[in-house]
Formats: structure tokens, C-alpha cells, sequence
């Protein structure tokens, strides 16, 4: 039974993946998912609808499920299909996160009136909106570094709160109970209506409640297309420019010219009419037509965006960190039982893991057309994914579940910052002009975060290093000296690809800019990188430092490389700060203790740890040699 | 080889003192990365990076407080050097490490030269408007030009920080002495007293015209202003300038480094010179004409997608003519000079700001980069070769 242990956790694990795979189903008889994925473009990209209602909900509260107060659970599409078309029951689910004590105090609730303590409702905020913005506006001219804890959280409130508007008057006019309705009436009256409204502009006898029906929805429709930044109306048929989508609210103005409803947006008061009032059947077969019409003018956009949507469904990512998590416990359990089987039980579960996340990044790519990191976010699946594939390579030759322990940990890890990183919006953003070069964001921008992979991973193998050692039994003389060669191996790698990668970054700038170094925090950032390498490798060499100093060293990358990766575009200076986040700051300082920490554990003599009598003792079969032969002190 | 001589050398070629160099140097970055939010990009690369001593201001007072990167640098050049010439000896197994050290040597001094002679100008074009010459980002002068001849122009410029030493000064070309009354290395400008209040302290009465945004004059003042380090600032400065002839004062200037203060016009012995302190001028045997700056953003959104700028390039010669476009990421490089996009003027879509850059060292980095890093791979490779190699061999058994 043990033998087949291995293969059971890989067919476990591939079935896992599997089912992430299958189509998703509709909770009802609403036709949820096919209206999940029709495109609209916001910031600048063409994007299913489903990724705006994810992307809202991890802004608004860091998690992408609603529980709505009779404690039915709401899918994203849902939760944003309520909010457009029945906003008097979105304001009632608790989606606004608050954690800040005197936000809190400010709107005068408790943390116990919040679901989990920390989600409210609009209808909880609501009575003190005004308060919120007055204090929104003693906050916004302070510059963000220096605005107080409270002054941050008031500005995200506010922030999230004009996010919701946003999206409230997206596709329909949020306070009117029968959009539709009033639409085609407003089309049928539109000439009439305009003419009173001129007479009346004129002082001439006109008949008053046509001007005003007609200036109350027009006024109606220039709010709509004031308050949101979604674009959910397609171009005209005859209109090839992308750029001319816009939002439903500029589409209905043009009526009053043209004399006709725009068809899409009558579909979504449509939409809104069969939502509103239970009819599933109407919704999925106006779904069924608006699709039909898109397919005609935007075949490859609506591919893209059904992708998109099943992809946002699957959640590889998430399913990935699961599976990075069971590896990283089972490889932990290896090294006291059965290494053999569940040691080959981790790796397979690792190398699942990887092959979803490379599907994932994969996915990422061809949708953005754009090399695999982009952003931070983007940066951080791939650390990942760089230090496990390495990690899968030591494993394939060392075999002893260090390598799936640190492919474990540092799969989660990565993961959780990434999953972190996606709560400011969507993670497939547009490139800034500056950074606009394929050609450079698939070299430069791969190699040094390849070399940021190897340099942590370095780091995690050094940690298991100390901390095996120390507060177990279990380093014995083969397996540190297994480590030992692992580290001093991913080291070499990382001062390579951290070198090259910082050098490439400079040519970028050489070609575009004339210099080659300007001395900027992204690029020093990358340097101390490759020259914290440079000092463990000289130190090796010249027999400055054994096994534990090499150790210690190697977790002080982790530290060079956390500064490089995040601590420099806290610094809100320089061409790369493109990614500010500052209430990341805590975290890096607290990272960087907790290193500091594990290097001084490192420190402590070698007679005081518990693996001390295995470590000096020589074992029957293990190499001789520990690394290389210092080289350039001879 | 005596004693101390032999001390001297284990001293410089030692692999302990790479390895302090390499620490003090790490150290050295990261300080100048933090300084950065408060000294900007520019004035801490002249107090870090392109200097032997690090001189901190405690209370107006330099103290040294670290090496310089040109200390440090220096003697890791030295060790690298030294270290080689002592024990170098080549064999296919250490070409690697030869390779990456002579990669890292030529970078060295490439960043050395870079600092020595690169230099870096701005452009501002305005749409339909030929330009000739570049200003700096930095660096001021006082221009006196002889404008009596309409076919040319007779220039005497004098740098900033002549005028920083408040001497008079006297040139073959001008009839006249320059007295430098009073310099600000940064000012700001503001109305003049109104007559008949009390005199402000250390404001000197002679006013400039001053050009509004209607195109309106009006007189201005200036009054000093503590120097900016920001990266998107500059320090403008000022100064009131006297000129004396053999028998006469001429008269006194007030003359200010803010473009919007115009060259100020006299005439002197039947003569008509202009007066003006301007961003430092190269000028270039070629003029650039812009012909339409262009700014996209993605759709319906504030983010910039991309800047263009279409230019015609132009020499008195008549031997190029032609039309280029300057994109990010795709600069002109004509001789010897780099021109990329760099900047623009929000309210302003005619006008164009470009950076001008020489660097005659540019390539070296490119040398020294492809030797560092097949010297890398080649040294990394070796090991792990090696290691494959060893893992294959049966183990061997010690029962």
C-alpha cells in the first residue's frame, strides 16, 4: 500500500486540478455565467464583466464571496448583477471592510455590528456619508507617505465608496424601479420632449410635463455617464476605432440627437427589467441575442473575455497554494517517516502545483499579450514560480524533501503576497508608457526576478539549515553537507541571473534613455543583490566563512532581496515606483527582523544545537567533500 | 622583499579586503538609496557615488561620515588589479573568473569615465520653432550678447560659479567691468516693496521684468530661497549685476535664471547689448524643428499609453534634412548625442521636452557586461558539471 501512496496523492492532486476545469454552473435559473463574460473595457483593457465584480469585492473587502444578510452565498457576478439592477438590496450585504478603530467611532459602529467584525453594509455607513467626506477632504492634501494611519483608512473608505457609485451607475440609472420601461416611453416621446424643452428654453407655450419628464432623465443620464469608468457600450457597427467604447449613460445621451435608444444599452435596462422581476427566462435569452450581435464586430474579444471568465472561475492560484501547502506539510512529515514514499508524495504534489501555476501565468500572458510579469502582482507569481522550478531540480537530485519543504513554503508565501497584491484592483493593468517594451520586459525583467527566485531560495534552504539543526536531531553530517551544496549551488545561479538581469535593465536604459546607470532604488536595489552574491561567494572562497557562516549569509539575501523587491518602491522616488504600497511596509520590516533573528540563531555555538552530535559525527555514506574547492585563494 | 613591503602587498592583494570593499560598498548604496527621498537623485550621486569622502552637513559643518564610491571603487580596482598581476596564471579552469574580474575592472572604469565626461542637457521645443542648442539641467550663466550687428551675435558668457565669488570681473570683449553686487543660488520672486515702505532686509530695489501667463511685464523683485535638491526642481538663481565703464556706472541689473524673466536690453557706447542669466547653453551644428509632439492614453483612462515626438533634423550644410520620430523607448541618436523623450508640458500640447545626452564611454559597459557574464557562465558551469559528473559515479561505500 505504501508504494502506491505517491501515485494516490498525484492522482489526487491532478483530479483536484481537473475540476477547476469544468464549465461553471449556474446557481439558478439564471443565466449568470453567460452574462459574467460579456466585455466591457475598463482602464484601458477589454475584460469580462466577471473580472470587474472580482476585482470590485477584493478592493472593497479582500475576498471574493458575499453573504448576503439572509445568509445566502452570492457568487461575484451576483453580488454585481444586485448591484447595478437591485441596489436597494446590494446596500443591505456587508462588502465595505473596516478594521480602523476611529473610522469606526467616526461612523459610529462597533466591530461587532460588522460581519466577521470587520464588513459593513452601505446601509451602515450611510448616515454618516457626509462626515466620511468631510473628512476625506481634511485628508486628501496631505501626501500619501505622510498621511496618519486614520487619514488612510478614512481616504480607502472614501475611495471604496466612490467605487461602488461607480459601479452602481454602470449599466442603468440606479433609483429608477423601471429603467426599461422608461426608456422606451423616453423614445417614444423623445421629439416631442425635445421641442417642449426648446420652447420652454424660448419662453414659448409649451406643454410642461414633457419638459420636464425630458429634463429629469437627461439629467439622469449625464450622472450615469459621469460617475462610472466603465465603457459597457461598444462602438457603433460602423465604427472600427476600440477606443470609441463608452459608458451606458454617454450612449443614452446620444438619443436625443439620433431619436433611438442605443441597442446595448436597452439591453442592459433589459438585463435590469428580467433581473428585477424574476424572469429567467427573458435574461438568458437577451443574453443569448446581445451575444450574438457582439459576435458579429468582436469575435476575438468575446474569446477572450469566456477565457478570461473561466480562468477567474478556476482560480488556479488559489488551488496551487492549497497544493503548495499539503506538499510543504507532507515533505515536513517525510523527514520523520516514510522518507522514500512520501517524500516522492511531496514532490508529485509539488509538480502539480507548478504545472497549474505555469498554466496560470501562461494564461495570464496570452491574455495580456504581454511577457510574464508586468506588475508587482505579476512579479510575484513569478518569484514563485522561478524558486519552485528550482526547487524541483534539486529535489529530482537530491531526494530528500528539503527542497519540497522550501518549494512548499515559498509557493505559499509568494502566493499570499500575490493574493495581497491583488486587493488594489485588477492585476492586468496597461503599461505606462515608460515601461512599454515587450522585448525588454521579457529579458531584463525575467532575469533579475529569476535572480530575486534563486537569491530567496537560497535564503529558505539556509533557514531549513538553522533551524533543522538547531531544534532538531534530524541535520545529520550528509544532509548538511547536501545543503550546503544546494545553497552554494542556487547562490552561483542567483549571482548569475542577478548580474545579467541587473546589466540587461541597464542597456534598457541605455537604448532608451542614453545612460546606462542611474543610480535609481530599483536598479541600487538589484545591485546590492548581485553584490551581496559576490560577497558569499568571495567569503566562500576565501575560507572567511564554513557551513553556517555560508548560512547565515545566504538568509541575509532574503533581506537584500525583500529591500530590492519591495522596500525601494516604498521610497515613492524614481523611475520604478510604479508599485506603492504602504501599508506593505510593516510586513518588510517585520521580515527583515525575523531574518536578522534566524542569523543570529545561526550564531549561537555549534556544542548548543540539538543536531550537534550528528552533524560532527561522520556517517557511513555520505560525499567527502562539501563544495567546491575554495578557487581563487590558492 | 622586506617585511613591511611584503605586509604592503598581502594587504592589497588579499581576498579579505575584496570582501570588506564589497560590504562598504553594499553599505554605500543602500545609504545613498535612502538619502535619496531627501537629497533627490542628482545631488546625492555627486555625494555618494562620484565622490572620495562623504561629507555629511551637521549644522552647515561637513563632516565625513563614509568612502566615497570613488574611494571605494578605486581600491577595489587596486585589489582586482593587484590581485590579478600576483597570482594570475591561466588555465581553462580559472579562465571563468579571469574573464568575469577583467568584465568587472572595465566596468569600473567606464562608470569612472561616465562620471568624468557625460554630460546631460535638456531640449524644450516648441512646435514650428528651430532650436539650435541645448540648456542644462543644472548649471547656469550670464550671457552679455552685442546685438548691434543683426547678422550675428557677439556672445560673452560667464559660468555660475564665477558669479558665486561676487567679483568684479573684466573681459577683452566688453567695455566694461561686471560687478557682481549680490548672487542667490536659489531664488524666488515677488512685487517689488511699494513706495515709500520700509526697505525688506537683504532685498535689493532694482527690479526685472517679469512675462505673466496673459503676456503682461511687471516688475519683480527677487529674494533668496533656501537650494532645492528635488529630481523634478531646479534651483534658480539670481543675481544683481552692476556694470561700470572707464568714466560711468552703466547702470544695475537684476537678472534671474527663471525663463520667464526675458533678456534685458541697453545701450552702452553707441552699442546695444542684452543682459541675462540663463540655463547654460551648448550649442549644436544642427538645429532640431518640432513638428508635432503627440501624447496617447489608453481609452478611458489617464494612463499614459505613449509620447511621440516627430522632429525635423536639420544642418546649415543642407547634407541632412530629414524627419525623425522620438518615441519612449526609441530615441535619436545623431552625433554623438542621445535625444529621448523626456518630458512634457501638460497645459502646453505644443511643446516637447527632450533630454540631450553625450556619454563618449557608453560601449563600455557593453564590453564588460558580455566578458562578466560568459565569464559566469562559464565558471558556473564548470561546477556544475562537475558536480552532475560526481553524482553519476557509484557512490562510494565506506561499510
Amino acid at each position: 500500500m505504501k508504494k502506491y501512496l505517491s501515485l494516490l496523492a498525484l492522482l489526487l492532486a491532478v483530479g483536484y486540478v481537473a475540476g477547476s476545469l469544468r464549465a461553471p454552473k449556474n446557481p439558478g435559473a439564471f443565466d449568470v455565467v453567460g452574462f459574467s463574460k460579456l466585455p466591457v473595457l475598463v482602464n484601458g483593457r477589454i475584460k469580462p464583466i466577471d473580472t470587474v465584480a472580482r476585482s470590485s469585492l477584493l478592493q472593497l473587502q479582500g475576498r471574493q464571496t458575499v453573504k448576503t444578510p439572509d445568509e445566502r452565498s452570492l457568487q461575484p457576478i451576483e453580488w454585481l448583477l444586485d448591484v447595478v439592477f437591485r441596489p436597494e438590496l446590494a446596500d443591505t450585504y456587508q462588502t465595505f471592510e473596516i478594521v480602523d478603530p476611529d473610522v469606526l467611532a467616526l461612523i459610529d459602529l462597533k466591530a461587532e455590528d460588522g460581519a466577521g467584525e470587520k464588513r459593513f453594509s452601505l446601509k451602515q455607513i450611510q448616515p454618516k456619508i457626509a462626515e466620511v467626506q468631510r473628512q476625506m477632504q481634511l485628508a486628501q492634501p496631505v501626501e500619501p507617505q505622510a498621511r496618519s494611519r486614520f487619514q488612510r483608512a478614512i481616504v480607502q473608505l472614501y475611495g471604496n465608496l466612490v467605487h461602488y457609485q461607480r459601479l452602481r451607475h454602470s449599466l442603468v440609472a440606479p433609483n429608477r424601479t423601471d429603467f426599461l420601461g422608461d426608456l422606451l416611453k423616453f423614445q417614444d416621446n423623445v421629439a416631442a420632449g425635445v421641442a417642449a424643452v426648446r420652447a420652454k428654453q424660448a419662453n414659448q407655450p409649451h406643454d410642461e410635463a414633457a419638459a420636464k419628464a425630458m429634463t429629469e432623465i437627461g439629467e439622469q443620464f449625464v450622472i450615469m455617464a459621469e460617475s462610472t469608468n466603465l465603457l459597457v457600450i461598444p462602438p457603433d457597427a460602423d465604427n472600427t476605432d476600440p477606443t470609441a467604447w463608452r459608458p451606458a449613460g454617454g450612449a443614452l445621451l446620444e438619443t436625443f440627437r439620433t431619436g433611438r435608444v442605443n441597442a446595448s444599452a436597452l439591453a442592459y435596462a433589459g438585463f435590469a427589467h428580467a433581473w428585477r422581476n424574476d424572469k429567467a427566462e427573458q435574461f438568458n435569452k437577451l443574453i443569448d441575442l446581445f451575444r450574438a450581435d457582439l459576435a458579429k464586430r468582436y469575435d476575438v474579444a468575446l474569446k477572450k473575455s469566456d477565457i478570461e471568465a473561466r480562468f477567474n472561475a478556476a482560480q488556479p492560484f488559489y488551488r496551487s497554494s492549497i497544493l503548495y501547502g499539503l506538499a510543504l506539510f507532507i515533505a515536513l512529515f517525510s523527514w520523520l517517516a516514510w522518507p522514500d514514499t512520501l517524500g516522492r508524495a511531496a514532490f508529485w504534489l509539488v509538480a502539480v502545483a507548478w504545472v497549474l501555476c505555469t498554466a496560470g501565468i501562461a494564461t495570464r500572458m496570452w491574455l495580456e499579450g504581454r511577457p510574464p510579469v508586468t506588475n508587482l502582482y505579476s512579479s510575484a507569481l513569478f518569484v514563485g514560480w522561478g524558486s519552485v522550478g528550482l526547487c524541483l531540480i534539486l529535489e529530482k537530485f537530491f531526494r530528500n524533501a528539503i527542497a519540497s519543504v522550501a518549494a512548499g513554503s515559498i509557493g505559499v508565501a509568494t502566493l499570499v503576497i500575490a493574493h495581497h497584491l491583488s486587493l488594489s484592483g485588477d492585476t492586468m493593468e496597461m503599461m505606462r508608457a515608460v515601461l512599454d517594451s515587450n522585448f525588454w520586459l521579457a529579458t531584463h525583467v525575467i532575469v533579475v526576478t529569476a535572480g530575486y527566485s534563486a537569491t530567496f531560495l537560497a535564503g529558505f534552504l539556509a533557514i531549513i539549515y538553522i533551524l533543522r539543526g538547531l531544534f532538531t536531531r534530524t541535520l545529520d553530517r550528509g544532509t548538511a553537507d547536501a545543503l550546503t551544496r544546494m545553497v552554494y549551488g542556487i547562490v552561483c545561479f542567483a549571482t548569475l541571473f542577478s548580474f545579467v538581469g541587473t546589466i540587461l535593465g541597464g542597456i534598457w536604459a541605455d537604448q532608451s534613455w542614453g545612460r546606462f546607470w542611474g543610480w535609481d532604488p530599483k536598479e541600487n536595489g538589484a545591485l546590492i543583490i548581485v553584490i551581496w552574491n559576490a560577497i558569499i561567494l568571495h567569503a566562500r572562497w576565501g575560507g572567511m566563512i564554513k557551513q553556517r557562516g555560508l548560512m547565515a549569509l545566504a538568509v541575509g539575501g532574503n533581506i537584500a532581496t525583500a529591500w530590492s523587491w519591495f522596500g525601494t518602491n516604498m521610497l515613492g522616488v524614481g523611475l520604478h515606483s510604479y508599485g506603492f504600497t504602504d501599508a506593505a511596509f510593516v510586513s518588510l520590516t517585520g521580515f527583515g527582523i525575523s531574518q536578522i533573528l534566524i542569523i543570529a540563531l545561526a550564531n549561537i555555538p555549534l556544542s548548543k544545537w540539538r543536531s550537534h552530535a550528528t552533524l560532527t559525527e561522520r556517517p557511513a555514506a555520505s560525499a567527502p567533500r562539501s563544495t567546491p574547492e575554495p578557487v581563487a585563494a590558492k | 622583499m622586506n617585511d613591511t613591503l611584503r605586509q604592503f602587498r598581502d594587504f592589497f592583494v588579499s581576498l579579505r579586503l575584496t570582501v570588506v570593499l564589497l560590504v562598504f560598498g553594499m553599505i554605500l548604496v543602500f545609504a545613498a538609496t535612502i538619502d535619496q527621498v531627501h537629497l533627490g537623485i542628482w545631488a546625492i550621486q555627486e555625494k555618494w557615488f562620484r565622490s572620495l569622502i562623504v561629507l555629511q552637513e551637521v549644522r552647515g559643518v561637513p563632516v565625513p561620515i563614509f568612502p566615497g564610491g570613488y574611494l571605494i571603487g578605486g581600491l577595489l580596482l587596486i585589489n582586482l588589479v593587484a590581485a590579478h598581476i600576483y597570482r594570475f596564471k591561466f588555465t581553462w579552469k580559472k579562465a571563468g573568473i579571469h574573464l568575469t574580474h577583467i568584465g568587472l575592472i572595465l566596468l569600473l572604469i567606464g562608470e569612472l569615465f561616465t562620471g568624468l565626461w557625460q554630460e546631460d542637457f535638456s531640449m524644450r521645443l516648441v512646435q514650428g520653432q528651430p532650436k539650435n542648442y541645448s540648456e542644462s539641467f543644472h548649471d547656469n550663466e550670464l550671457a552679455i550678447i552685442d546685438t548691434t550687428d543683426p547678422k550675428f551675435d557677439d556672445v560673452v558668457v560667464i559660468p555660475e560659479p564665477t558669479l558665486a565669488r561676487r567679483e568684479t570681473i573684466q573681459h577683452g570683449k566688453l567695455p566694461f567691468r561686471i560687478a557682481i553686487k549680490d548672487y542667490y543660488p536659489n531664488s524666488a520672486l515677488r512685487n517689488p516693496p511699494e513706495a515709500g515702505a520700509p526697505a525688506i532686509q537683504g532685498l535689493n530695489p532694482t527690479t526685472a521684468p517679469f512675462t505673466t501667463q496673459n503676456g503682461r511685464t511687471v516688475p519683480v523683485v527677487a529674494q533668496a530661497a533656501p537650494m532645492t535638491f528635488k529630481q523634478n526642481e531646479r534651483n534658480l538663481p539670481a543675481a544683481y549685476i552692476e556694470l561700470i565703464g572707464p568714466d560711468r556706472p552703466v547702470g544695475t541689473w537684476m537678472v534671474n535664471a527663471d525663463p520667464r524673466i526675458p533678456a534685458q536690453s541697453f545701450e552702452y557706447g553707441g552699442r546695444t547689448y542684452t543682459i541675462a542669466l540663463r540655463f547654460t547653453r551648448a550649442y549644436k551644428p544642427f538645429t532640431l524643428t518640432l513638428l508635432k509632439f503627440s501624447h496617447d492614453r489608453y481609452a478611458g483612462t489617464e494612463i499614459p499609453k505613449n509620447f511621440s515626438s516627430r522632429i525635423k533634423l536639420e544642418t546649415p550644410n543642407g547634407r541632412d534634412d530629414r524627419e525623425v520620430l522620438i518615441y519612449m523607448n526609441n530615441p535619436l541618436r545623431y552625433d554623438g548625442l542621445t535625444f529621448y523623450q523626456a518630458s512634457f508640458e501638460p497645459d502646453n500640447p505644443n511643446v516637447t521636452i527632450l533630454q540631450v545626452v553625450r556619454n563618449p564611454s557608453w560601449l563600455f559597459p557593453y564590453i564588460a557586461c558580455t566578458m562578466m557574464t560568459l565569464g559566469l557562465l562559464w565558471q558556473f558551469s564548470l561546477h556544475l558539471f562537475a558536480f552532475v559528473a560526481r553524482r553519476r559515479l557509484p557512490r562510494p561505500s565506506f561499510a
